[in-house]
């Protein structure tokens, strides 16, 4: 007698990242706390934004600094690639926006004004959509998110409607911008004419991070970990639709948001403006949430000391790491979904293996809170700032 | 200065005189010169304090000075650069530094640790000895003193028996012993006559607490089974503190208000 049995799976990534475990280097530079770090797609370049109203861009072959890009008035607090990995933008806590470029380290044009607070999160038009990368979304405390354009130098639309602080803002695949807000709402709107579609309600207390299931693909464009240059940007435009195709599949894009009332949402924008799954578990407010290379998990980073692992299609729980004693501030992922890194309050980083879902490895060495923490989408390197000024770079 | 109203009456009457004003105006303009002659030619303490009071009067003015000046130019605000310099998730969020966290912590511990606890009547009067106990007289000459009468109310337990009158020290009459009390429960305002479990504290001193004097902010514990409360995890509580409010030595009653 025959019998069938029915095994279902889901492909993990083709190649292995090996686990960070050392601090390859301490690179002091800032004379401030370093508050955001971000590798650019290709995983070349590095750049970081601190409170000594600077932004450096450093070398990761010599492991030194490179640039210094001054110009803002205030803390640098967010930064962002474009995922052609041509431009760079941060905002400041003056409410400016600054593009250099990052082959010079010089500015690319005048500093952008319109926002009248601090800048709290920025996010590039995809690739996909529009190759080379010209529009970008910057979400204020002053409740608007402005999508400017960085060719014509200015403001081009302006989505109004929170009443409150936007904390952060994604653009995402489908060509909508998806912001929350401390207003408890998460609203989309529409790119061309800044048109709110639809309204997310459901969270009782400020909104702190959202997370899209393609996220990752959208941050890296037409880059993968194959390191392959492109000439023009009609090509990279093709391939980085394809690898978004590859990544979405047939569902719709999925929005995690986490939030302050301790618990995150799983939504399915594109379907209904009600959420899916209701992601309760932490005991203190959700700072970050973010989906995994692939999809399949959300990791949400919490002020109670744990990270917890989700499903990323059906958001049920599925483990909890514990081991930080401070509120856990950043997580990143690596490129093949594997491992997860954490910044925390208490100074250490700490990767999470996600097969075992226990402890990988703890990397402490920072002197004071460890701020920001990104994992370079080649996987070779980990970069963290914090507190303690210095920027530190760890591989395997 | 004028005792009575004639000066006001004969202005409502006659009026005012043809140069009052401009004689009240020119008089005030030289006030302003004879302060100054005062404050210059004053020795000694008299002029010390004129020169202080001319000095917080300068202070105010030139503060209300600036003050003006502030709203009347518009500049453009360029906010200084802040030290502690704090990322987008961490701003508009009040973190309580670790050094306050820890110090409250050591604090809370500490206050445990007295068993200072917080209660209606906090502060009472304290009691002297010599009001507290009246000295008795024994001995066939009556010359020794060494036996004390409480003069205040006391509690003492259901099986409590005298020590032998030769040996015993501290006498607690009967007529001041009191076994129930009236409980006020804060929130309902309903008072309850409750039976008494015990003295816990005497603020005037553990040897009242031990003697089981009841005075003015005395905690005892009554039995609270009459009421009906339960406990979260599902048992009954029958024993809750209260604390005495009013001088029950001249009431003749224990007024107490339960803490919750």
């Amino acid at each position: 007698m025959e019998k069938t049995l029915s095994i279902v799976y889901q492909p993990q990534a083709v190649f292995r990242i090996r686990p960070v475990n050392r601090c390859s280097a301490t690179i002091a530079g800032h004379t401030e706390a370093v508050l955001s770090v971000a590798f650019s797609p290709d995983g070349r370049q590095l750049a970081s934004g601190s409170g000594d109203t600077t932004v450096r861009l450093w070398d990761l072959n010599t492991q030194t600094p490179m640039f210094t890009c001054t110009g803002h008035k205030n803390w640098v607090l967010c930064i962002a690639w474009s995922p052609d990995g041509k431009h760079l933008v941060s905002g400041s806590k003056s409410g400016e926006l600054q593009c250099w470029d990052p082959q010079t380290g010089k500015p690319a044009s005048n500093p952008l004004t319109g926002h009248k607070k601090w800048i709290t999160g920025i996010s590039w038009e995809p690739v996909h959509l529009n190759a080379p990368c010209r529009r970008f979304v910057s979400a204020s405390k002053d409740g608007d998110a402005r999508i400017w354009d960085i060719s014509l130098k200015k403001c081009v639309i302006c989505l109004c409607g929170h009443t409150l602080a936007v904390t952060c803002v994604k653009w995402g695949g489908d060509g909508v911008v998806y912001t929350g807000s401390q207003d408890c709402t998460i609203k989309i709107w529409e790119t061309s004419q800044g048109k709110l579609i639809r309204e997310l309600k459901g969270h009782g207390h400020w909104v702190n991070s959202l997370a899209l299931s393609t996220e990752y693909v959208l941050r890296t464009g037409a880059f993968d970990r194959t390191g392959k240059e492109y000439s023009s940007p009609e090509e990279m435009k093709k391939v980085a639709l394809e690898r978004y195709y590859k990544m979405k599949g047939n569902a719709p894009e999925r929005l995690v948001s986490g939030s302050d009332d301790f618990t995150m949402f799983l939504w399915e924008p594109a379907v209904s403006k009600h959420h899916k799954v209701r992601m309760t578990g932490h005991q203190q407010l959700v700072n970050h949430v973010y989906f995994s290379p692939d999809g399949q998990w959300v990791a949400s980073a919490s002020f109670d000391k744990s990270v917890k692992l989700w499903n990323g299609t059906t958001g049920e729980f599925i483990a909890a790491f514990r081991g930080h004693v401070g509120p856990v501030y950043q997580i990143s992922w690596s490129a093949d979904s594997r491992l997860l890194l954490s910044g925390s309050k208490d100074s250490t980083l700490k990767v999470w293996d996600i097969r075992t879902k226990k402890l990988k490895q703890d990397l402490p060495g920072h002197a004071d809170e460890v701020y920001a923490v990104d994992w370079s989408p080649d996987g070779e390197k980990v970069a963290s700032g914090g507190k303690d000024r210095v920027l530190k770079l760890w591989m395997g | 200065m004028p005792q009575g109203d004639y000066i006001e009456l004969h202005r409502k009457r006659h009026g005012y005189r043809p140069d009052f004003f401009e004689r009240k105006r020119k008089k005030e303009a030289r006030q302003v010169h004879e302060h100054s002659a005062k404050a210059q030619k004053a020795l000694g303490i008299k002029g010390k304090m004129i020169a202080k009071k001319n000095y917080a009067e300068k202070a105010l003015m030139k503060k209300t000075l600036a003050m003006h000046e502030e709203s009347s130019t518009r500049r453009k605000v360029d906010d200084e650069v802040q030290d502690g310099a704090i990322p987008a998730y961490l701003m508009d969020r009040e973190n309580t530094t670790r050094a306050k966290v820890l110090s409250n912590t050591i604090k809370q511990k500490r206050k445990e640790k007295a068993g200072k606890w917080e209660v209606p009547i906090p502060k009472v009067r304290p009691v002297a000895e010599d009001e507290m106990f009246k000295v008795i007289r024994s001995g066939k000459r009556k010359t020794k003193q060494w036996k004390r009468m409480v003069t205040k109310c006391t509690f003492v337990g259901p099986g409590f028996t005298r020590k032998p009158p030769k040996y015993e020290r501290f006498i607690r009459p009967s007529g001041l012993r009191f076994t129930k009390a009236h409980v006020t429960h804060p929130e309902l305002k309903c008072t309850f006559n409750l039976d008494i479990i015990g003295v816990k504290k005497n603020p005037n001193g553990p040897m009242y607490t031990s003697l089981g004097v009841m005075t003015k902010g005395t905690i005892i514990e009554v039995n609270v089974s009459e009421l009906g409360l339960v406990t979260p995890a599902g048992k009954v509580v029958w024993g809750k503190y209260a604390q005495v409010t009013n001088n029950p030595e001249n009431d003749g009653c224990i007024n107490a208000v339960l803490l919750v």
